[in-house]
């Protein structure tokens, strides 16, 4: 079955707009997330063969969810007639209006990230089933092997239907510790895709543009969300500067040496209006406050012109809500552009007891630009090359070598 | 409705070296746990400490180890708990966080086991 390109592309359309709604409105059906997996992936493997390019149906979406929710009842009644055991799973009977198919993204997102469930398996969960990657390709996002992440899935999947997590979008008591945990996803897959861990690229698109996808999601279906509206606006200012971080030539490019004309502008008003938005919410939120700070660097028309105040009072309410070394660090590099350099000098040194910070390069690096700029030459050296221990990303760790040589030179 | 083992992990030496009055407040938590949550709760004890315990293990053709002493020695031991009806995990979370504990409590679907 060779399939038309246009129909071919209109189904990976499809696939990436749709997969989130078509699934959590086939799980309300079948309750039951592989039952609902296999059907769907039917309904795309079904349009492929019967969509033509004169005739692509107006609203794919219900198109596709009735043909799944209409395999999954088959299915079901199928199945229940051979076995009388099973409960009857059908909640509700099935709409035959395309408009009145419920929009179930968020129970099925929540589900993905229920407390219950660990971390790493929350993301995995929410890669596969509100964006539709296949385990093969969330095992690649994450570099571990396929197999452990098939494993990763099936056991998280196996909590659900066993501890009898809910589908369902939590109590008002419940929500914002539920939506926090939400958000953290996101922005784990934000920061996992702007900075790759590993590798040879910096930055991993696939993920930055998922985590986009998600967090425009949440904005639709929570629009009164602070926090959500926080996440959009800091992921959409840290991007913004996604031109200019990498030079032609594949080197890191640091705040103070990008091209500020080349950031997004449409981005960055989109952000600064959304971060307006979210900081009217009291007490302010921490991804407001890391957006808030990403606005002032937005905002600023070169690096030592950057309000470094206004940034460093800013991180000192982010510490205050959010506690975190990292954030701490990142605190203490301000403070050395708004104070000088033994001021930052000293307040990195401060945190190098943190344990968490132990194995975290940016300390390491951050140490040795302030003794560069301090004319402390040798010890510089010494931290780029503890920095140069600790990373993995062939892009940061070509930039820590050139900044070693510069120290020689 | 669904069953849930909340199992309390408690260190011994909380209930062993509390005063008194902190036993006597633990106790009065445990019965106001009890009152509070009479319809979802269907039964539940506290257990005698692990230097109570005995395990056996069986090897296979009748053979068994009998030993002195709990499965697993960890800090923080099983000490009790409460078998609750729950609707799906956040209502069995809910009624966990209101079980009184040193330590902290784990909550565990019970998979029923159907005779036929």
């Amino acid at each position: 079955m060779s399939a038309d390109p246009a129909v071919a592309a209109a189904v990976a359309y499809a696939h990436r707009r749709e997969w989130a709604f078509v699934l959590a409105a086939t799980v309300r059906v079948t309750r039951d997330i592989d039952l609902a997996e296999e059907c769907v992936q039917d309904a795309y493997a079904r349009a492929l063969s019967s969509w033509t390019a004169s005739a692509l149906p107006a609203n794919p979406g219900a198109w596709l969810t009735t043909v799944a929710r209409r395999s999954a009842i088959d299915l079901l009644r199928r199945t229940e007639t051979l076995q009388r055991k099973l409960p009857l799973l059908l909640e509700d009977p099935i709409e035959t209006e395309p408009d009145e198919i419920p929009d179930d993204r968020l129970r099925l997102i929540f589900t993905c990230c229920h407390p219950g469930i660990a971390t790493e398996a929350q993301v995995a969960l929410t890669l596969r089933l509100l964006c539709g990657l296949t385990t093969a390709e969330v095992a690649r996002a994450f570099l571990v092997g396929e197999t452990t992440m098939a494993a990763r899935i099936t056991r998280a999947k196996k909590k659900i239907a066993a501890a009898r997590i809910p589908y369902r979008v939590p109590s008002a008591e419940d929500l914002p510790a539920r939506i926090d945990a939400v958000l953290t996803v996101v922005h784990l897959l934000f920061t996992t895709g702007h900075t790759a861990p590993r590798g040879a690229d910096l930055v991993r698109r696939d993920l930055v543009e998922r985590a986009f996808d998600l967090v425009r999601m949440l904005r639709v279906l929570l629009p009164g969300d602070a926090d959500v509206a926080g996440l959009l606006a800091l992921i959409l200012l840290t991007d913004s500067r996604r031109a200019t971080r990498v030079a032609p030539d594949g080197r890191l490019l640091l705040l103070a040496e990008q091209d500020r004309t080349r950031w997004d502008r449409s981005a960055i008003s989109e952000g600064v209006e959304l971060v307006r938005e979210s900081l009217r919410r009291r007490p302010s939120g921490r991804f407001a406050l890391m957006a808030a700070i990403a606005a002032v660097h937005a905002d600023a028309p070169s690096f030592p012109d950057t309000d470094w105040r206004e940034v460093v009072a800013l991180y000192d309410l982010l510490v205050r809500i959010w506690p975190s070394p990292v954030v701490a660090l990142n605190r203490a590099v301000a403070v050395g552009f708004a104070d000088g350099p033994a001021a930052g000098l000293a307040a990195v040194d401060e945190l190098a007891a943190e344990p968490q910070l132990a194995g975290y390069s940016y300390l390491a690096s951050s140490r040795a630009d302030f003794l560069v700029r301090l004319g402390r030459t040798e010890e510089a050296r010494v931290s780029y090359q503890e920095a140069l221990l600790l990373t993995e990303n062939e892009v940061e760790r070509d930039f820590l070598s050139g900044r070693l040589s510069d120290l020689v030179n | 409705m669904a069953q849930y083992l909340v199992l309390i992990y408690d260190n011994e030496d909380s209930w062993s070296t509390a005063s008194q009055e902190a036993v006597q407040q633990m106790h009065k938590e445990y019965m106001d746990f009890g009152e509070r949550n009479a319809k979802v709760v269907a039964g539940g004890n506290a257990l005698h400490p692990t230097n109570t315990a005995t395990s056996i293990r069986g090897y296979g053709s009748g053979e068994f180890s009998v030993t002195d002493g709990p499965f697993t020695e960890t800090k923080e031991a099983l000490g009790g708990y409460y078998l609750i009806e729950a609707v799906d995990l956040d209502e069995a979370i809910a009624v966990a966080k209101q079980v009184p504990a040193f330590g902290g409590v784990e909550v565990r679907p019970i998979r029923v086991i159907t005779q036929g």
